[in-house]
């Protein structure tokens, strides 16, 4: 399990909602902490990759839990 | 840190259906970091109303899914159209898409600029009043001072 500093319930939440509420959550958190996103919209999983790669971002982690998904963000 | 890139939108449409895009991409290019202007005109000045009463028709649309074969004539029907958005409404809910208002928020939280265009508020006989806080009147060399900068301009 991998540590995290704070935790985003995204769950249910459809395009672009997640990512709006990442960075939202993100915009609050200092530099080198990492958010923990759960989200059950399958697009997310591209959304939040492709997120990474244009905000600097460090998406480390992007698995699947019991049919949700997980990512682990270290703010930039 | 490098110049941020740059949105310009230009909206034109006033249906439900048609008031996701603009804010969609507005307020997902707002979060990647771009600096984002839309442009509303003709219908999309509906988008900036106060009290959004946005509605959404098969009529012109055949491909509009429908849960199930509904003739056209039937369509045009007094009370259809309300049927109709009320169900896209229910329907984009329960799939936890967010509502315009919600969407629209979401951009003016992102600074996001709006801009209604002046002419079609004299056009429709609309007052100021009748739209948001927080957006500017103008015409249209105001947008283009803005998108000869864009780095993607979008027409929708």
């Amino acid at each position: 399990m991998s540590t995290f500093n704070q935790e985003l319930d995204a769950v249910g939440l459809n395009c672009p909602l997640p990512i709006l509420k990442a960075k939202k959550t993100l915009s609050g958190m200092p530099s080198g902490e990492v958010l923990r996103i759960i989200a059950t919209d399958p697009g997310s999983v591209q959304d939040f990759k492709s997120f990474a790669n244009q905000t600097g971002n460090e998406l480390l982690e992007s698995s699947e839990e019991d049919g949700k998904f997980v990512f682990l963000i270290k703010k930039a | 840190m490098s110049e941020p890139k740059k949105l310009a939108i230009i909206a034109t449409k006033g249906s439900l259906d048609w008031a996701y895009p603009p804010f969609i991409l507005a307020s997902t290019a707002a979060a990647l970091g771009y600096e984002v202007q839309i442009f509303f005109t003709f219908y999309g000045l509906e988008l900036l109303k106060k009290d959004l009463k946005l509605q959404v028709t098969s009529l012109g649309n055949p491909a509009m899914p429908m849960p199930m074969p509904v003739p056209v004539m039937m369509q045009a029907l007094p009370g259809m159209q309300g049927m109709m958005s009320s169900m896209m409404k229910a329907k984009m809910k329960k799939k936890g898409v967010a509502s315009v208002e919600e969407l629209r928020d979401l951009c003016l939280e992102a600074d996001v600029r709006m801009t209604a265009c002046q002419m079609t508020v004299d056009l429709f006989d609309y007052n100021q009043g009748e739209f948001i806080d927080n957006i500017d009147f103008g015409g249209a060399a105001t947008f283009f001072e803005f998108a000869g900068e864009s780095d993607i301009c979008l027409y929708i």
